[in-house]
């Protein structure tokens, strides 16, 4: 019990973290918990192997590969062909793995305009910023969790939030018609 | 994104994100201050930020939170308790700014906190932690005091003024909250040449302070109250230097 306790230690106040991320990447609460649940036993698994660093970043890789696993198995065999992020080459035109119809719609009205535009944005400008400005990861913790380059990390940061801008920006011109 | 690239727009982004060391920092300021792109792409990165406040942070029910830490055996009570968010650590931030901001704040405390009140001890406490963070010099970077000023609302209980003093020779980086002697305070933060010069405002009860010096572990500072307001300018420039700051500060509108 004393690795559990241990593991605990390091994994418990990463959380909110956790289901904060897989909540943003799921689209549902619910699957945010199966999510964060199954990567917390994945991380318990792998706990001996975990060198030290920076914990949460760890812990967030761990929840955004078991998020996106998810939704793949969800896509079913018929996306199996499906290229990697990197692979597709440029970021302006890679599918968007996270928001096929596998993904939970959101008609939620207690989203605030904001959150409706977040949920917007293609999945790996999503979470690039909910790391960066919800989480406050560095560069380098989110280039860790999300496995790209610190450059592609920085890149993909400008364009979610140009994005948001002129989209909040937009949205204020038409004058608040929630 | 070449039209809205001036090539130092990653750059910039970098320093709105405090990933950029002091040197860069400062080696950027100078474009950023004459360059309208970059006026215009911090402005579109700070939009998207303000907006971003109003995003929500989705937290696990405590149902979950319970099941969850039981199952990861974790057997203290206190071990799935929601915890206040945290800065993130800025590595590569640099250990100059971490070591000053250390000594700066050490200095300020020492030198104008009034001796023997009880709470002084628990302030100095607070306010070591807090400035051992690397990346705790700044939290809003910004040379545009109309930037810098709007920051501040809604996170202090009062509206610290906010001067740039670019023609005087003291550009301002930006500011940040501390918390200094059991009270929330606007740090504002300029640069002359390779020194930084820190501004504590908070708010006080009183009469007029005319400006005096004190010197502590190689620092000055020079403390004076006016308007309702107590300063205390930090820096390493030397005595004369830092007067001259005070004095360019007080006579700016």
């Amino acid at each position: 019990m004393g690795s559990d306790d241990a593991f605990a230690a390091v994994a418990l106040p990463h959380l909110d973290a956790a289901f904060n991320l897989a909540r943003w990447l799921t689209g549902s609460r619910a699957d945010a918990e199966d999510v964060v649940q199954e990567a917390m036993v994945r991380a318990l698994t792998y706990f001996p192997s975990f060198r030290g660093g920076s914990s949460r970043a760890w812990i967030l890789q761990i929840v955004r590969n078991t998020a996106y696993k998810m939704l793949a198995a969800r896509r079913g065999p018929r996306g199996g062909g499906q290229t990697s992020l990197e692979e597709a080459g440029g970021i302006e035109d890679i599918p968007d793995l996270a928001d096929g119809p596998e993904r939970a719609l959101i008609v939620s009205d207690d989203l605030s305009r904001i959150d409706t535009l977040i949920e917007g944005l293609p999945a790996e400008l999503r979470e690039t910023l909910i790391l960066r400005e919800l989480e406050e990861l560095s560069y380098r913790e989110i280039s860790q969790v999300t496995a790209v380059p610190i450059g592609t990390v920085m890149s993909r940061l400008w364009r979610a939030r140009r994005m948001l801008a002129k989209a909040a920006g937009e949205g204020d011109k038409k004058g608040d018609q929630r | 994104m070449s039209a809205d690239d001036c090539g130092k727009l990653l750059l910039l982004q970098a320093e709105i994100d405090g990933e950029l060391d002091a040197a860069a920092a400062a080696a950027l300021a100078e474009h950023r201050a004459s360059c309208p792109v970059c006026q215009h792409n911090e402005s579109a990165i700070l939009a998207a930020r303000s907006a971003l406040q109003g995003a929500t942070y989705h937290r696990p029910n405590s149902e979950f939170r319970r099941s969850l830490a039981g199952r990861i055996g974790a057997d203290r009570a206190g071990a799935s308790q929601p915890l206040p968010r945290r800065r993130a650590s800025l590595p590569w931030r640099g250990l100059a700014t971490f070591g000053a901001g250390a000594a700066l704040a050490a200095a300020i405390l020492l030198a104008v906190l009034p001796l023997g009140r009880q709470d002084t001890i628990t302030a100095l406490v607070d306010d070591h932690v807090r400035a051992l963070q690397p990346g705790h010099l700044l939290d809003v970077v910004s040379t545009n005091q109309h930037t810098v000023k709007p920051w501040f609302d809604g996170k202090l209980d009062f509206a610290p003024p906010v001067k740039n003093l670019v023609a005087e020779g003291f550009p301002l980086l930006g500011g940040r909250l501390d918390y200094l002697h059991g009270r929330s305070v606007a740090v504002l933060v300029y640069s002359r040449g390779k020194h930084l010069v820190e501004l504590f405002v908070w708010p006080v009860s009183g009469g007029i302070e005319e400006p005096a010096s004190a010197a502590h572990s190689g620092y000055n500072v020079i403390h004076w109250t006016a308007n309702g307001m107590s300063f205390s300018a930090v820096s390493d420039l030397d005595v004369a230097g830092l007067r001259e700051f005070v004095r360019e500060w007080q006579q700016a509108s």
